[in-house]
């Protein structure tokens, strides 16, 4: 069964490279597409939490993003390659399972190169396991799709994903603390004339507000995106 | 009893799951639209929370803090397995919630009838397994006090869920601006929600 299976792949595979370029349309729609029109943040509405906490500083919320990706990608392709061998009644299992080797790995690495980050992000590294982001587009995509595909659905997803988390990180380090990657941007100057930094954006409610008005905005540009109720 | 009573206090209001950690948005946010099944999913979620949490907490003890397995002879005491520990937290939540899905269908099918379809879902809320990595930073001193833990954090999430859930089902009768409607809206009131909890931040237990 499993021979069967491993012949017939490769050969799946390259019949479509062949008709299909590299960077088809199509193809590149998987990477653009997560960036506006079909947000994994603020139209799928998937791995909010994350978003929501990490996003103090400029830092973290991009080893955040970076890490997503490594995961989502990984993640993406092995489910894919397996996903003519996966039982579908055992599937989330092994979803779960492959998730979770694979975000063991990049949390091992980045305790290992940036102790002080991994700190920083502390338990939101592991819980990437059960941001809905990774389990829904494998769940959406990748079980469906072939390797080359679902490596890019997985990259543009993420970096929908890293794409908002990096506004809203940039917005709230910026009038919360007037740094940019904790380096100051405010002259001094100005703080002499009487500005002061805006503690509240700082703290976690605002990271909610930041991100409804973030999704305002696109809706009133992208009329499509609006919601019946 | 006190220090039981203070942390469960805390767990619900101070350190609640959704407006201090953002635990368990994606389906606070997508299930909250009808208070009904917000109700479902609320206690499902207190149900398998105040399950997990406890079980996770004998596993790190016994098995993955380092020293944990000192139990098993000297050889071992100084392994550690606490890198293992988000693989094993994971399955011990997707196998609980199996287990849990089961005796409820077997035992009580009204009960099932009314949360069947979340308990699948609660496999990958982040609120559960972010329960158990709480529960591993916080260095309890016993099951109980773990079991308390999980318990108030499910009670805190039912509450959050609940009282967005009554909220939308009013805000359907406003004139919310049309860009703003549903998602939109939902986060803006999700946060002025979440600064009202900031004020039980001050309490000392």
């Amino acid at each position: 069964m499993s021979s069967k299976n491993k012949n017939k792949k490769p050969v799946v595979l390259f019949v479509k490279e062949e008709k299909e370029p590299l960077f088809s349309k199509k193809n590149r729609a998987l990477l653009s597409d997560p960036l506006d029109d079909n947000n994994p943040i603020t139209v799928q509405v998937l791995g909010i939490c994350s978003a929501l906490a990490i996003t103090v500083q400029l830092k973290p919320a991009i080893v955040m993003s970076i890490s997503v990706m490594a995961v989502m990608a990984a993640s993406n392709v092995i489910i894919s390659l397996l996903r003519n061998l996966i039982p579908n009644r055992i599937r989330i299992i092994v979803q779960l399972v492959v998730v979770a080797s694979m975000v063991i790995l990049v949390d091992q690495v980045l305790r290992a190169y940036a102790y002080d980050v991994s700190k920083e992000l502390s338990i939101f590294i592991g819980l990437i396991i059960t941001n809905c982001i990774v389990m829904g587009r494998l769940e959406a995509f990748a079980l469906g799709n072939g390797v080359w595909k679902s490596f890019l659905d997985g990259v543009g997803n993420a970096a929908g994903y890293g794409f908002i988390l990096i506004v809203v990180a940039f917005f709230r380090e910026f009038l919360g603390s007037g740094k940019l990657l904790g380096y100051q941007v405010i002259p001094d100057a100005l703080y002499e004339m009487g500005y002061e930094n805006n503690g509240l954006m700082l703290l976690s409610p605002m990271a909610l507000i930041t991100v409804g008005i973030f999704i305002w905005i696109q809706r009133a540009r992208n009329r499509k995106l609006i919601e019946k109720n | 009893m006190e220090a039981y009573f203070n942390l469960f206090v805390k767990s619900i209001f101070i350190e609640n799951m959704i407006f201090a950690y953002f635990l368990g948005m994606c389906s606070y946010l997508a299930v909250s639209k009808t208070v009904k099944t917000a109700v479902g999913l609320g206690f499902a979620v207190i149900f398998v929370l105040a399950i997990t949490v406890p079980i996770n907490f004998l596993l790190d003890t016994y098995l993955l803090r380092p020293g944990a397995l000192s139990w098993l002879g000297a050889d071992y005491a100084s392994l550690d397995l606490s890198f293992l520990s988000f693989i094993m937290f994971i399955a011990v939540i997707a196998s609980m919630v199996q287990l849990v899905e089961m005796i409820v269908e077997r035992f009580a099918p009204a009960l099932y009838g009314a949360l069947g379809i979340f308990l699948p879902l609660i496999a990958v809320n982040c609120a559960i397994l972010g329960g158990s990595l709480f529960m591993q930073q916080k260095d309890f001193s016993g099951v109980g006090e773990s079991a308390v833990y999980g318990l108030g954090s499910g009670i805190g999430w039912l509450l959050a869920i609940l009282a967005i859930a009554a909220i939308r089902e009013k805000i359907t009768y406003s004139n919310v601006p049309a860009p703003l409607r549903g998602l939109g809206i939902t986060f803006i009131i999700t946060g002025l929600m979440a600064l009202g909890f900031m004020s039980f931040m001050g309490i000392k237990l």
